[in-house]
């Protein structure tokens, strides 16, 4: 299943000797050295609280660390300013939460199209297929969301279930080249997970984005080319240095 | 897109929306109501009196002057003499003058002598002329035309008699009774003091007071009415004239020419420049009602920044879903500015309507009732500023709760942490 990277092609992500604190806060949290591939599925477990959240944070560009390197296809974050950054994370990363992924009061089509709204690349890679109502729908479709409640209703109406499908196509759409899922199934059974993370898995077939999961079920560890223990990238001992930016 | 989702965000918490919309809506409709009446009250009193170029009088103060002549408030210190009246009258520049009387009343309400030329020239509102709900002018010695106010409160038709007072109190000791008026006509409701004034000749005044000197009856002298009708009852002296020119040009040439009158002191006022004058000093009162109504407005915008603000906690997760998607935290920012400067239109576009609801329902009452005239038209000029202030306002308001959210979402970060 895993296609071997070129050596050319930058990794997907590449974290070296991070090391970072919530402001004002005795939580602190360090990665030594992490790397996803191109294409590469990679499955994080990790109890809850043991900093996953922060570490998804800092991939997606929302928090800065203090110290290291964080680079994301080859662009290292520091070198962005924040505005950059935004822009960054809207055109190469889908992300999916645990649960309240949706706006409540927007259509499960209109929260599929806000994953474009801020991603002018994105949506022009998106638009020269097709335009970004019919791709939407079609995503939707094929992670199993009934066509008549795509539209016209709002998202909370949604069951669960239905609300992470279209979580997954907001994070889907356009094809970035990273999708971020923060405990995506955790809000849903045995049975239900397992046909969610097919769709999901058919969909990255299609466009070879990379996927990083991170979850404590160890169970889904079956399903992905790499599974990595939080603890083992960690680097607790080594205090990162809150004065240097 | 943005602007489609944040107006589905607000219908998604209507019923706060529209209660906030509500509050905005009527603060702007009571200020637009205390604006144009404002304007309404102040173009009333404008208009009180219109198409007389000057006033005269014995001579002290403009405002004093058009006081006892225009509103009936207050004396005159002195008369002006009939020998005066027709050297002016008389002047080439002078195209018609209305002489006036005052000095006696009816139950409370002031009677003026006049002539017939008052119907014919006095003025008011945007050049109204004055104009009868029942009755005609005064064509007898012992007619009397009542204004509207006066036939209303007193319960007055056209023939009724009725007797003048001497003096001014609402009881006169004194009275007329020898001499009972009749009512020849009513005027129509005018919104000026014209509506509570009692009209009669210049005449008439004269043939009432035959028997009198120095504000008492001559004790042992009674002319028969009839008696007095033979008489020359021209009077020796008048209270005021209102004057029109035969050219406006000529105004301040015979205003000039009347302040410098040799034989006599007397004083001659453009009504215009006395009523800008007189309301200068209760202006006063105007200001404190908008600046009341300003409070309202200014208390409506802080209600709606902390609705806004009450909703922030709530919207987290929807902030970091924003995020999320790659949102700047000032977009997320601006969302909130937009969401306030949109309550802020729909405040002051449902303000304006429930303005204009009640201007139409309650315009007609008022004019009937108060003789304010309120024009029904849409705002414009320093109305339209008004409203516009009002939604820069409401915009800006919206900085509050956006620095708010800005703060939120990068302490947030992409997890919502509480």
């Amino acid at each position: 299943m895993t296609e071997p990277s070129t050596p050319s092609a930058p990794p997907t992500v590449l974290l070296e000797h991070v090391a970072f604190q919530w402001p004002g806060s005795a939580f602190r949290f360090g990665v030594d050295r992490f790397r996803i591939e191109k294409a590469e599925r990679v499955l994080l477990l990790g109890p809850s609280g043991g900093g996953k959240s922060t570490l998804l944070g800092l991939i997606s560009g929302i928090s800065q660390p203090q110290k290291g390197l964080i680079e994301l296809l080859g662009t290292d974050l520091a070198k962005l300013s924040s505005a950059q950054r935004d822009r960054f994370r809207a055109e190469h990363l889908g992300v999916i939460f645990q649960m309240f992924n949706l706006l409540p009061y927007a259509s499960a089509l209109d929260n599929v199209r806000l994953g474009l709204s801020f991603a002018p690349k994105r949506e022009r890679r998106v638009r020269e297929k097709e335009t970004p109502e019919k791709a939407a729908a079609r995503l939707l479709t094929a992670l199993g969301l009934p066509e008549d409640i795509q539209t016209g209703q709002p998202a909370s109406l949604l069951s669960s279930g239905q609300q992470q499908r279209v979580a997954a196509a907001r994070a889907l759409i356009g094809d970035p080249e990273l999708v971020i899922a923060d405990e995506p199934t955790s809000a849903l059974d045995g049975e239900s997970q397992q046909a969610f993370l097919e769709l999901i898995f058919k969909q990255l077939d299609r466009s070879g984005s990379s996927l990083l999961m991170v979850s404590h079920d160890e169970r889904l560890s079956r399903w992905f080319d790499r599974v990595i223990r939080l603890a083992d990238i960690k680097h607790r001992e080594e205090a990162p240095d809150a004065a240097t930016s | 897109m943005l602007l489609r989702l944040s107006l589905q965000s607000l219908a998604n918490r209507r019923s706060t929306a529209l209660l906030t919309i509500l509050a905005l809506a009527i603060s702007i409709a009571l200020f637009l109501s205390v604006e144009r009446v404002r304007t309404g009250a102040r173009a009333s009193f404008g208009n009180t009196i219109a198409g007389t170029d000057l006033i005269v009088g014995a001579r002290s103060g403009s405002v004093q002057l058009l006081l006892y002549s225009v509103f009936r408030i207050g004396n005159a210190t002195n008369n002006m003499t009939w020998e005066s009246y027709r050297d002016i009258a008389d002047r080439p520049e002078v195209a018609w003058t209305v002489p006036i009387s005052l000095g006696d009343s009816h139950r409370g309400f002031r009677v003026m002598g006049t002539t017939d030329a008052y119907f014919e020239h006095y003025r008011f509102r945007g050049n109204a002329p004055l104009t009868f709900a029942g009755g005609k002018r005064f064509d007898d010695l012992f007619d009397a035309v009542l204004g509207a106010d006066v036939a209303a409160d007193l319960g007055y038709k056209v023939g009724d008699p009725i007797v003048v007072a001497h003096g001014l109190g609402a009881v006169g000791f004194t009275k007329h009774e020898d001499m009972p008026f009749w009512v020849s006509g009513i005027l129509a409701k005018t919104g000026t003091p014209v509506d509570r004034t009692v009209h009669v000749s210049l005449k008439a005044i004269e043939a009432i007071h035959v028997d009198w000197q120095s504000g008492a009856r001559t004790p042992g002298r009674s002319t028969g009415a009839d008696a007095v009708r033979a008489m020359d009852l021209t009077p020796k002296s008048i209270t005021a004239v209102l004057v029109g020119v035969t050219s406006k040009l000529k105004t301040f040439r015979l205003q000039r020419h009347i302040n410098e009158y040799p034989q006599e002191p007397l004083l001659a006022v453009l009504p215009g420049v006395a009523l800008q004058e007189l309301w200068s000093l209760i202006g006063v009162a105007e200001s404190a009602l908008a600046g009341v109504s300003g409070m309202v407005v200014l208390t409506a915008l802080i209600g709606m920044v902390a609705a806004i603000l009450s909703s922030l906690s709530e919207r987290r997760r929807e902030m970091a879903i924003l995020r999320a998607v790659g949102a700047g935290p000032s977009i997320v920012g601006c969302l909130m500015i937009l969401e306030a400067g949109t309550l802020a239109l729909a405040g002051a576009f449902t303000g304006t309507f429930l303005f204009l609801a009640g201007l139409a329902i309650a315009g007609p009452i008022v004019d009937q009732a108060y003789g304010l005239y309120l024009p029904f038209s849409l705002p414009s000029g320093r109305e339209f500023l008004i409203l516009a202030g009002f939604v820069c306002g409401g915009i800006l308001s919206g900085l509050v709760p956006a620095i708010g959210a800005y703060r939120m979402s990068l302490a947030d970060g992409m997890t919502v942490r509480q």
